[in-house]
């Protein structure tokens, strides 16, 4: 057990820091898109995904009208991605699509944490084959650093200067409560080499 | 897994990761671009000893929305038929540089002879043997029932097993390799099986096999059966007789226009009718029933993409696959 001694964790972000941080992004999308006019929220499983419910959930208590469920979608980028070959078989996820379509659509892709940008960069692709969005931006809750591609974000949650040994996790009440059976609160932390 | 030779080894979470992998697979075919880049530069040989329409270009087309490469060799036409050896051809195929090779084959367990002689390495997938396995087959009817059977319930039917579910399966049991692999299949996922057939229609040994058997197609249907698969009459495998006339098979175990109209006065408004191809109407199962509103015909057909797409993605992709055995072995 060793190995797990010398690990020490720290909370970054709590659970109002989290509420607070998705509440500016929904206002800087707002601000960026001049209104709520052709948004489409596209989550990266697993955790990319109820991040953008809520984001779409704060955008239309801000904008009247919006119908939350109807700009949300979910959007599985494992079969695009380069590492394929070099890791374990991932199953893939659920792409959905909003009944709007993508196309001319301002298309906010949502994740948890930004790091390499490989991620980001098989998220592009796998948007190409479902049409072709009017925009394209990035929305993370949390930018790492270590980037290996020309990839950045338009909103950022809160910016983390990590080493590359470090690990960032988000756990959010949506996604890491059902295997614990427990409802876990929401937080990122970084668990790291003491 | 980096094998798919049979269902009877096939592992419930195994079998439940294939099913749950091809409900997105079959997204992507509802898609404008129905194509996935995850398999990119492998090549994928359709090795077929055996004719077959469906089963090659449903794996051909499954490898090609994945965007592998696909060799097709077919025994007819090849050094084969000049007296080339399944060694021989096994390893031109991997000096070629084979990823996976879909093997049919007429002889029972010459995919696993392949898979495991060292000839060749790359993913073997049986794509029917003999008189042993049709993996594939299997996995597009469980594929099929679950979708049915999850409908019935009201729930998704990614990560759902068929518990409770009741399939006959009725026809040439003997010659049949997808009577096989659906059964161990099927066991595996928890439905209860019957097999109905003509004595002489029944394999050795099959009194040991998991599932009830009967010689009576009638009383099998008055047990409420929630899926009825009908098997393919295999006359090419029949060297005998092994029934009195085409008339009386028909009369006694095919799914005739009686039986359907008595499904429906049974009440068996959500019993589906199922066949794995190709269709002897008129034998096994009358033109009306095979084009009713029960039959799954199509859907399997259709289905069989999406199955076939998940077994080769999970099979090629991942770092268990070809490369890293690669470099274990010292050669």
């Amino acid at each position: 057990m060793t190995a797990h001694d010398s690990i020490s964790s720290r909370t970054v972000l709590s659970s109002a820091d989290i509420d607070r941080a998705l509440t500016r992004i929904a206002y800087e999308i707002l601000e960026a898109n001049k209104g709520p006019e052709d948004l489409v929220l596209m989550g990266i499983p697993r955790r990319g995904y109820p991040l953008a419910r809520r984001l779409a959930a704060k955008i239309a208590a801000a904008a009247p009208g919006v119908d939350p469920a109807a700009i949300t979608g979910q959007l599985d980028v494992t079969m695009f991605r380069d590492d394929l070959a070099r890791r374990p078989t991932r199953p893939p996820h659920a792409t959905r699509v909003p009944v709007t379509g993508i196309d001319d659509k301002v298309v906010v892709l949502v994740d948890d944490v930004l790091y390499s940008g490989r991620t980001i960069r098989s998220a592009l692709d796998a948007l190409v084959d479902l049409g072709r969005p009017r925009i394209v931006r990035l929305a993370v809750l949390v930018d790492r650093g270590h980037r290996e591609l020309p990839i950045r974000a338009d909103h950022v949650g809160k910016n983390l200067p990590t080493a590359a040994r470090e690990r960032v996790r988000v756990r959010l009440a949506e996604s890491d409560s059902a295997a614990t059976g427990e409802a876990a609160a929401d937080e990122v932390v970084i668990e790291g080499p003491a | 897994m980096r094998h798919l030779l049979s269902t009877l080894d096939l592992s419930r979470d195994d079998a439940l990761a294939i099913l749950d992998t091809a409900e997105q697979m079959a997204a992507v075919g509802e898609r404008e671009v129905k194509k996935l880049p995850a398999l990119r530069g492998r090549t994928v040989v359709n090795l077929f000893f055996e004719d077959s329409t469906r089963t090659r270009i449903s794996f051909e087309a499954a490898a090609k929305r994945l965007s592998a490469d696909v060799i097709n060799f077919s025994a007819r036409g090849s050094s084969v038929s000049k007296g080339e050896s399944l060694k021989d051809t096994a390893q031109t195929l991997a000096a070629m540089g084979a990823d996976a090779v879909v093997i049919r084959h007429g002889s029972s367990g010459a995919p696993a002879r392949l898979a495991s002689s060292g000839w060749i390495n790359a993913a073997v997938l049986n794509a029917g043997d003999g008189t042993h396995e049709h993996p594939t087959q299997a996995l597009l009817d469980a594929f099929t029932m679950r979708r049915h059977w999850a409908r019935l319930h009201g729930t998704e039917s990614t990560g759902t097993d068929l518990a409770g579910m009741k399939v006959v399966i009725a026809g040439d049991v003997l010659h049949s390799r997808v009577a096989r692999s659906d059964l161990w299949l099927l066991r595996t996922l928890g439905a209860e099986v019957t097999l109905v057939a003509p004595p002489t229609l029944l394999p050795f040994g099959v009194e040991s096999w998991p599932c009830t058997v009967s010689y009576d197609l009638d009383e099998a249907l008055a047990t409420r059966p929630d899926a009825v698969m009908m098997l393919r009459v295999q006359g090419e495998r029949m060297h005998s007789a092994f029934f009195p006339s085409v008339r009386e098979y028909s009369r006694r175990w095919g799914l005739d226009d009686v039986r359907l109209d008595r499904l429906d006065a049974l009440g068996l408004t959500d019993t589906i009718i199922m066949h794995p191809g190709p269709v002897n109407r008129g034998l096994e199962i009358s033109a009306r029933a095979a084009d009713s509103p029960r039959s799954t015909v199509l859907d399997q057909v259709r289905n069989g993409v999406s199955v076939r797409m998940a077994a080769l993605y999970l099979l090629l992709s991942g770092e268990n696959s070809t490369e890293r055995t690669a470099e274990e072995q010292p050669r």
